[in-house]
């Protein structure tokens, strides 16, 4: 073996071959190179948040300046007389993720519930992955399914049902002509694409419930309903809501289903049978036909606002469910 | 925390139904309070039920309405002018193809980069900002980074090109490869870096030909699991790649995609059209499926590591 | 025969006498141990500080490994023996916030000093950790040669040296006959004490004077516990060898000299023989004698 009273090889500072610095420095080279890689890439990231938020205010900025904020709150879209208001696309959006929530947050919750608490073992799998597979349906499907299913349905049945069998019509929620392509087509299929994330994060939010809180609740005598109610939901309270925003953030972007069943059309209604516009879809659909360099911008700052929007919204869904994972600090 | 402390404390927050049922055991209210019980998990099993439905009936549309129109020509041919019956997809299946390989040759590298970056410095300031940004980016509507996409790449070169739509693509798949690969690299027990290191490694040898290559079959799974996301985005294309009616392979032109025809397919009023929206639906989700279900079928844990 | 009576004895000191034919005879006294060859220092830990963050949890220790000895390092857990032995192969500063101050001489060279790099002390002094960890892509071969691969090109060696190299090893630890007709195949289907087995190899693939083996068999079965042990004993000569173990009759058995640590001071080091039966600390005897673990 090494003869134990000389230096070994490698170990010297200028080693026989000559190649001295690179030698000991060689590996902190190689580190370096390999550390300012991953950093590089890493710097990507922020990189392309800034260009992205750049590059839509700087094409929404001819527009913005020329109407100030007063974009979003007047409903004028004259794309011939160079005048656009936004407002109706804002209204929709809003009006159409409400929709989507009200309508999926109790069957979301009721599913998250179900899962954790009373799913036999056996169906547990088959629901939880029927209801997390919707989430990878592409958007433009939701959109074919609603324009060629959906909305028939609506306009042959149950539309005319609410309006004339429940005599619902004259009541400003269901009132004027109702030819399918509704803000509450676009709400309806929102709430689909919407159950999943919401389900997933309440599920996960339930499981995250300690145990201690379970027992303790029907150590009392409590029925399984009301320790969820009493003891587990409360728990969790923040947390559901977190995964609603989160929703709600999801809801606020989607493009191609809306546009394709909400009928585009910048009207402020107070129907859920009237057509209407979302902020996304506006920008889907006039995108193509944009005549001038006005109408285009005040496209793209319509893009700015959703920008503006969905990333507070994200960011407030965040929160909260992380300050529920995380736990309270007993 | 013991039972007992807690269970005082949900006492207290518990309303007084049963805990006065307790000094009283009043039968009535026992049996509404069972009533309700059964009543509320009758309406959870509906909520499933409900919920389960949607999936089982877009499925049930797509299959009964499209798959007889996946046939060869399908596959083959490029689509006929409106009006004329016949033609396929062939164009806009190459196209999503192409795009998907445009992004992912951007989106990989700089997402296994950065997730690596994160991962071996997890809680430096930059790591923590980068990860912050990186879910923000990833709530981002896909419309808006068509947008930037547009505005960048677009307008000045005055044409809608494939490029465009890959990178407005590329910028979607980032943010998910980046989280698959930190959370991959994490999972790698610090053992496996230690051993490498007391035999002489580098560090950037170790975290290379060590740490990522066993973290990689995770990856994998992650980055397919992105691009299943990608291959099913229209929004992003619309003013990026346009769409395309004929045969066209190039970067710098505009090309087809199967998300864009169908939109297309779908709004027009001609029922051959829609026919074919159907079949390009289908073939779509299965493809989707396919790629998520095969990818998280792969994530078995490789690590095997001894010691028992 | 006339016994010499104990008061005869005490009368003539210097000599007894042969009862039979009254020559002098050596008085009975117990002999000491033949001096032991005085071995050279391959190491010499001096004054080591190891501190992770702001915690110090190495206090001045020094010891001297000898060349060609196995050295135990023993103490409760927590003590600070891994850390102490991850100093010596530059281990420790691996871990952020980690630091070592002090300086440990292999061979006469500081280690610790600027132009030393870690990478090259790694390569002449090995380490086999607690619980084995092969790389779980690689076969049985290449995890052995994966020390190889990684050698400056001048000393890399060929792909049939390589595989001599293996061999060798695997010889060595007794692994060659269970494995020799699947080397291609995953490392990870060994047992736990094969797969112990195959890291050592690993770290003397690369022909490391010294080994230090940080408790290499706490996660083993009583055989493979055994088998490892042997092998220890096995490569003394061959290469120096330092064990950490919590285990104290490991270390009585195949130790030739042992240190004991307690709170991350070393209190004292000596013979494995000095050291478990006649320890000078009265700590070291409260911790042999089992007063405290």
């Amino acid at each position: 073996m090494t003869d134990a009273a000389a230096t070994p090889p490698g170990l010297s500072a200028t080693p026989a071959d000559g190649s001295s610095a690179a030698r000991i420095e060689g590996s902190s080279i190689g580190d370096r190179a390999y550390r300012w890689t991953t950093t590089a890439f890493a710097l990507v990231i922020p990189v392309l948040l800034v260009a992205i938020a750049g590059a839509v205010f700087t094409a929404g900025w001819p527009a913005l300046s020329k109407f100030g904020f007063g974009f979003f709150t007047h409903s004028e879209w004259d794309a011939v007389n160079g005048r656009f208001g936004a407002a109706p696309a804002v209204f929709g959006t809003i009006v159409s993720s409400v929709i989507a929530l009200v309508l999926a947050t109790p069957l979301a919750v009721g599913v998250a519930i179900f899962l954790s608490e009373f799913a036999p073992p056996w169906l547990r799998l088959p629901v939880a992955f029927f209801v997390d597979l919707l989430a990878a349906i592409p958007s433009v499907v939701y959109g074919l399914w609603g324009i060629l299913v959906l909305m028939p349905f609506l306009r042959g049945q149950v539309m005319p049902f609410v309006k004339e069998t429940l005599h619902l019509g004259d009541f400003p929620l269901f009132s004027g002509p109702a030819y399918g392509p509704s803000m509450f087509a676009g709400g309806c299929i929102l709430a689909i694409m919407v159950l999943p994330y919401i389900s997933a994060v309440t599920r996960e939010v339930l499981l995250a419930v300690p145990r201690s809180q379970r027992e303790a609740a029907l150590a009392l005598g409590a029925t399984r309903w009301e320790m969820i109610w009493d003891a587990v939901l409360p728990f969790a309270r923040s947390g559901i809501i977190g995964g609603i925003i989160l929703g709600l953030g999801r809801a606020l972007g989607e493009t191609m289903a809306v546009t394709m069943v909400i009928g585009n059309s910048h009207d402020i209604s107070a129907s859920l049978f009237a057509p209407g516009y979302t902020m996304a879809s506006l920008i889907a659909n006039e995108f193509s036909e944009a005549t001038n360099d006005l109408h285009l911008s005040a496209l793209m700052a319509v893009g700015a606002g959703l920008f503006v929007v969905t990333i507070v919204v994200n960011a407030v869904a965040r929160w909260l469910v992380w300050r529920t994972s995380r736990g309270p600090t007993a | 925390m013991s039972p007992a402390a807690t269970g005082a404390g949900a006492a207290r927050s518990a309303p007084r139904s049963y805990r006065d049922t307790l000094s009283r055991s009043s039968a009535r209210t026992l049996t509404r309070r069972r009533v309700v019980n059964h009543a509320m998990i009758g309406l959870t099993y509906l909520a499933a039920l409900i919920a389960t439905v949607p999936l089982l009936l877009i499925l049930w549309y797509l299959v009964s309405r499209g798959a007889a129109s996946v046939n060869w020509a399908f596959f083959t041919e490029i689509p006929k002018p409106p009006g004329e019956l016949g033609g396929g997809m062939a164009n806009a299946i190459a196209g999503t193809l192409i795009l998907v390989a445009i992004a992912s040759v951007l989106g990989l590298p700089i997402g296994i980069g950065a997730g690596l970056y994160l991962a071996e410095q997890r809680g430096a300031r930059l790591a923590v900002a980068v990860r912050f940004l990186s879910d923000v980016l990833n709530g981002l509507p896909s419309i808006v980074l068509g947008i930037f996409a547009w505005q960048v790449l677009v307008r000045p070169f005055k044409h809608f090109s494939a490029l465009a739509g890959g990178i407005a693509l590329a910028a979607m798949m980032i943010p998910l490869v980046t989280r698959a690969t930190e959370e991959m690299i994490r999972l790698v027990p610090v053992s496996m870096r230690e051993a490498a290191l007391a035999l002489g490694y580098t560090k950037w040898r170790t975290s290379l030909s060590v740490v990522l290559r066993t973290a990689l079959p995770g990856i994998v799974t992650g980055a397919l699991v992105a691009v299943a996301r990608i291959a099913g985005e229209t929004a992003p294309l619309i003013f990026t790649a346009f769409g395309n009616q004929f045969w066209s392979l190039s970067p710098t032109q505009p090309i087809a995609a199967i998300p864009m025809q169908i939109y297309t397919y779908a709004m027009a009023p001609y029922d051959d059209w829609n026919r074919q929206a159907w079949a390009g639906a289908l073939v779509l989700l299965a493809l989707v499926f396919v790629i998520s279900l095969a990818a998280r079928f792969a994530t078995r844990s490789r690590f095997g590591l001894g010691g028992d | 025969m006339h016994i010499p009576t104990v008061a005869a004895q005490d009368a003539s000191i210097d000599r007894a006498r042969d009862p039979i034919d009254d020559t002098p005879v050596e008085p009975m006294t117990v002999k000491p141990e033949p001096a032991a060859p005085v071995r050279d220092v391959c190491i010499a830990v001096e004054s080591i500080d190891a501190y992770f963050g702001a915690a110090r949890v190495v206090r001045d220790a020094s010891l001297d490994v000898e060349t060609g000895r196995v050295t135990a390092i023993i103490g409760p857990s927590g003590c600070g023996k891994s850390t102490l032995l991850r100093c010596v192969n530059r281990m420790h500063e691996t871990v952020p916030g980690a630091r070592v101050e002090g300086e440990v001489r292999f061979n006469g060279r500081d280690i610790y000093s600027r132009s030393v790099s870690a990478i090259g002390v790694r390569r002449h002094i090995g380490m086999v950790f607690q619980r084995p960890t092969p790389f779980p892509t690689m076969s049985i071969r290449d995890n052995v040669a994966a020390g190889l691969k990684v050698l400056p090109r001048a000393e890399r060696p060929s792909r049939r040296e390589t595989d001599a190299i293996v061999e060798r090893s695997l010889r060595r630890v007794a692994l060659w006959d269970e494995v020799s007709d699947r080397l291609g195949a995953s490392a990870v289907a060994l047992s736990g004490g094969q797969q112990q087995r195959l890291c050592i190899a690993r770290a003397l693939a690369t022909s490391p004077s010294v080994l230090l083996l940080d408790e290499p068999t706490s996660s083993l079965d009583p055989i493979s516990t055994q088998r490892v042990e042997e092998l220890v004993y096995e490569l003394r000569e061959q290469v120096t060898i330092v064990i950490v173990t919590h285990n104290m009759q490991q270390a009585a058995r195949i130790s030739d000299r042992t240190a004991f640590m307690l709170s991350g001071e070393l209190i004292e080091s000596g013979s494995t023989n000095a050291i478990f039966t006649a320890p000078r600390d009265p700590r070291t005897e409260a911790y042999i004698t089992g007063r405290f673990g």
